[in-house]
C-alpha cells in the first residue's frame, strides 16, 4: 500500500514538471485598431476638406468638410471597448490599443453606430459633451455619423449635404414611431497575431456614395435623418465601407 | 538627559507651529456643478497649474472688478462684462478708456470651464483663459494699459500683496498671478438654472408655445439648431465650435481665418451658447442683430451663401428654411427658457 502512494506521488510531481516544461506559455501583447480613410483608395485626411478633390460614383464633385463616426462593441479576441468617436476633423479617434491580446487567432469585429441595445439617450458624456445626440423626436440616442461637406449641384452652384446616420426611424404617425436599427456589424473575422501588432482599418469614404446605392446628392442631401428609407439607403452602403488593412506586427 | 530631550521636543514643537503659521495654504474651491451638467457631461476642465482655490478666486473676482487693471483707472473687467448682463454689454461694440470701438460685440461669460478645446474669443485666438486675460489689459482700444504698471500700481496696494500670497504663496505680483486668479474667478461663472434647465429636472412644465419652440429647434426640417447648439443633452448650448452661419457673402473680418491663416476658415466665428440671451443682445460677433426675431429670421430667410457657409446651414438659394411666424414666435419662447435669472443676480459674481 505504501509502495503504491509514493508511486502517485511520484507521477503527480514528474506531472507537473512535464506540464511546466512542455507548453509555451505566450504572453499577452499590445494590439492598436489604426482607423485609416480613403477615397477609391487615395487617402483622405483633414488636410483634404474644404476642396472639391473628390467626384462621387454618380459624378457629383464632392468637398468634405466634417466627417465623425462612432464604432461601438470594438471586440479583437477576449478584448473589447464599448464605443469610440473617430473624428477625421481634429485628428481625434483614430486608434484602439489593447493591451492584453491573447497571440494566436482572435476574431475582429465592431458595430458602426450603436446597436439598440446600446443606442440610449443622453447616457455618454464625452458623446453629449460633441453634441452627437439624436432629436429625442428621432427616438434619441446617437448619431452613428456626420458626414458634411458641399458637393456641385447639376446648375454646377455649390450645395451642401448632410449625410448624416442615425437610427431608421418611420414617423408617419409621429404618435407611434417605428424604427429600424441601422447599425451593422462590421466582422473581419479571425486575424492571427504574432506579436506586438499595429492593424490598419480602412474606411473608403466614397463607398457611403456607391455601392450597392448609386447616391444622387441632388435628390439625398440634407435632412436625411428622418427620412426612413434614406437611412436603409445609408445602412446598406455603409456595409462595404470598411476592410482590412495592414497589419504589421 | 532626558530633561535635555523633553527641551529638544518642546523647542522642535514650537518651531513647527510657527513654520505652519507662517506658510499659508489655500483651501481648494468647490464648483457648484449643476445637476444637469453632472449627468450630462464630463468634468469641467481646469488646468493643473491653477486649480481652484477660494482665496485664488476671492482675488480673481476683486481683480475683475478693479479698475486699477485699465490704464487710466476708468474700467475694469466688468465694464464690458457686466454680471447683470449675463457678463457682457448691451452695446454693438464695447468703448474703450481711449474712446475707441472694437469691432467685435462683448461675448459673454459662463461655463468657461466647458469650452474644452480652450480656444477663446470670438475667432478663437485665445488658447486657455489665463492667456485670454491677458489680451484685453493691454489692447490699446479696450484698457490700454501697461501690465508691468499695472502690476506696479498692485504691489504698492494695500491689500493686493498679502492676498496674492494668500492665494498663490507669493507677494511678488506679475502678469501671470494677476490673470490665474481672473480666470479662476471665471470658472467659476456657471449658469444653469434656467427655467428649461428646471423643466428638464421635472421641476416645472414649458407653454405649448415654448414646447414647439422645442421641436423647431430639435426639427432637422425646420430649425435644426441643435447640431450646433446643443439639446437637450447638452446644456451648454453651444459645440463652442467655429462656423460661418451665412451672414455674408464676402468678408470684412475673416474671423478663425485670421488665426489659422487657412481661408477654408474665413468668415468663421464661436457658435456663443444660447443661454441668457435675454440679457445679452445685440446678436452675433458684430453685434448686428439688435432682437431675437432678427436672429430667428437670418435663419429663417436671410442665409448669404459664400464658399465657407457652414453645410449644416440648410436651404441657401432660398435664404433658409422659411420658418412659418408662429414657429419663429415659439423658437423665441423657447429661447427665452434658457435665460438664468438666478446667474444674473448671483451674489457671488457682484462686485
Amino acid at each position: 500500500m505504501k509502495k503504491i502512494i509514493w508511486f502517485f506521488v511520484i507521477i503527480a510531481f514528474t506531472s507537473c514538471k512535464d506540464d511546466t516544461d512542455c507548453c509555451v506559455n505566450l504572453e499577452p501583447v499590445n494590439v492598436t485598431l489604426k482607423f485609416t480613410h480613403n477615397w477609391d483608395g487615395t487617402p483622405v485626411t483633414a488636410s483634404d476638406f474644404n476642396s472639391f478633390n473628390y467626384v462621387t460614383e454618380n459624378g457629383e464633385s464632392v468637398s468634405i468638410e466634417r466627417l465623425r463616426y462612432v464604432v461601438s462593441n470594438v471586440n479583437l479576441g477576449g478584448e473589447s471597448k464599448p464605443y469610440q468617436l473617430v473624428d477625421l476633423g481634429i485628428n481625434s479617434g483614430f486608434e484602439i490599443t489593447f493591451n492584453n491580446v491573447a497571440q494566436g487567432v482572435n476574431n475582429l469585429n465592431f458595430t458602426f453606430g450603436f446597436s439598440d441595445a446600446d443606442n440610449i439617450d443622453g447616457v455618454y458624456q464625452d458623446l453629449n459633451t460633441v453634441s452627437f445626440n439624436v432629436p429625442g423626436m428621432l427616438g434619441g440616442g446617437y448619431h452613428y455619423m456626420q458626414f458634411d461637406g458641399k458637393y456641385k449641384d447639376t446648375n454646377n452652384l455649390d450645395a451642401n449635404f448632410n449625410y448624416h446616420a442615425i437610427r431608421a426611424v418611420n414617423r408617419s404617425d409621429p404618435n407611434n414611431l417605428i424604427f429600424e436599427d441601422t447599425s451593422f456589424l462590421v466582422d473581419f473575422g479571425s486575424v492571427t497575431i504574432t506579436n506586438k501588432a499595429t492593424i490598419e482599418i480602412k474606411m473608403n469614404i466614397a463607398e457611403w456614395f456607391k455601392n450597392p446605392n448609386t447616391w444622387n446628392l441632388n435628390q439625398l442631401n440634407t435632412v436625411l435623418m428622418p427620412n426612413f428609407e434614406a437611412q436603409k439607403l445609408i445602412s446598406a452602403n455603409g456595409k462595404s465601407v470598411f476592410s482590412l488593412g495592414d497589419i504589421l506586427q | 538627559m532626558r530633561k535635555i530631550g523633553l527641551n529638544l521636543i518642546f523647542i522642535f514643537c514650537l518651531m513647527s507651529c510657527s513654520s505652519s503659521e507662517e506658510e499659508y495654504i489655500p483651501v481648494p474651491y468647490q464648483l457648484e456643478i449643476p445637476q444637469l451638467f453632472k449627468e450630462k457631461l464630463i468634468a469641467p476642465a481646469i488646468p493643473n497649474n491653477n486649480p481652484l482655490t477660494q482665496e485664488g478666486v476671492a482675488l480673481g473676482k476683486k481683480l475683475f472688478f478693479d479698475k486699477k487693471l485699465s490704464g487710466d483707472g476708468t474700467q475694469s473687467c466688468a465694464s464690458c462684462h457686466h454680471p447683470q448682463k449675463a457678463f457682457t454689454d448691451n452695446l454693438q461694440f464695447s468703448v474703450g478708456i481711449d474712446g475707441k470701438q472694437g469691432s467685435r460685440n462683448s461675448m459673454p461669460l459662463f461655463n468657461l470651464a466647458w469650452n474644452f478645446d480652450e480656444k477663446f474669443a470670438w475667432d478663437g485666438k485665445d488658447f486657455t483663459l489665463e492667456n485670454q486675460a491677458l489680451e484685453p489689459v493691454a489692447n490699446p482700444i479696450e484698457l490700454h494699459a501697461d501690465w508691468r504698471k499695472v502690476a506696479e500700481r498692485l504691489q504698492n496696494d494695500a491689500e493686493y500683496p498679502t492676498l496674492f500670497s494668500q492665494a498663490f504663496g507669493t507677494t511678488k505680483i506679475d502678469s501671470t498671478l494677476i490673470t490665474k486668479a481672473l480666470a479662476q474667478f471665471e470658472r467659476t461663472l456657471i449658469s444653469g438654472n434656467s427655467k428649461f434647465d428646471k423643466f428638464l429636472l421635472g421641476e416645472v412644465a414649458l407653454t405649448p408655445e415654448e414646447q414647439n419652440g422645442f421641436d423647431v429647434f430639435m426639427d432637422e426640417a425646420k430649425g435644426d439648431c441643435f447640431h450646433c447648439h446643443g439639446s437637450n443633452n447638452n446644456p451648454l448650448w453651444t459645440d463652442n465650435q467655429f462656423h460661418n452661419n451665412g451672414l455674408d457673402r464676402s468678408f470684412t473680418d475673416l474671423g478663425l481665418g485670421v488665426v489659422t491663416g487657412d481661408p477654408a476658415d474665413h468668415g468663421k466665428f464661436k457658435s456663443p451658447s444660447l443661454r441668457n440671451l435675454k440679457f445679452t443682445a445685440p446678436y452675433m460677433h458684430d453685434g448686428r442683430f439688435a432682437t431675437l426675431e432678427e436672429v430667428i429670421n437670418h435663419y429663417s430667410e436671410g442665409l448669404q451663401a459664400s464658399p465657407t457657409i457652414d453645410p449644416l446651414m440648410k436651404k441657401v438659394n432660398q435664404g433658409g428654411v422659411n420658418l412659418t411666424p408662429k414657429d419663429k414666435a415659439d423658437l423665441k419662447a423657447f429661447l427665452l427658457t434658457l435665460s438664468d435669472e438666478e446667474f444674473i443676480n448671483n451674489p457671488d459674481f457682484k462686485e
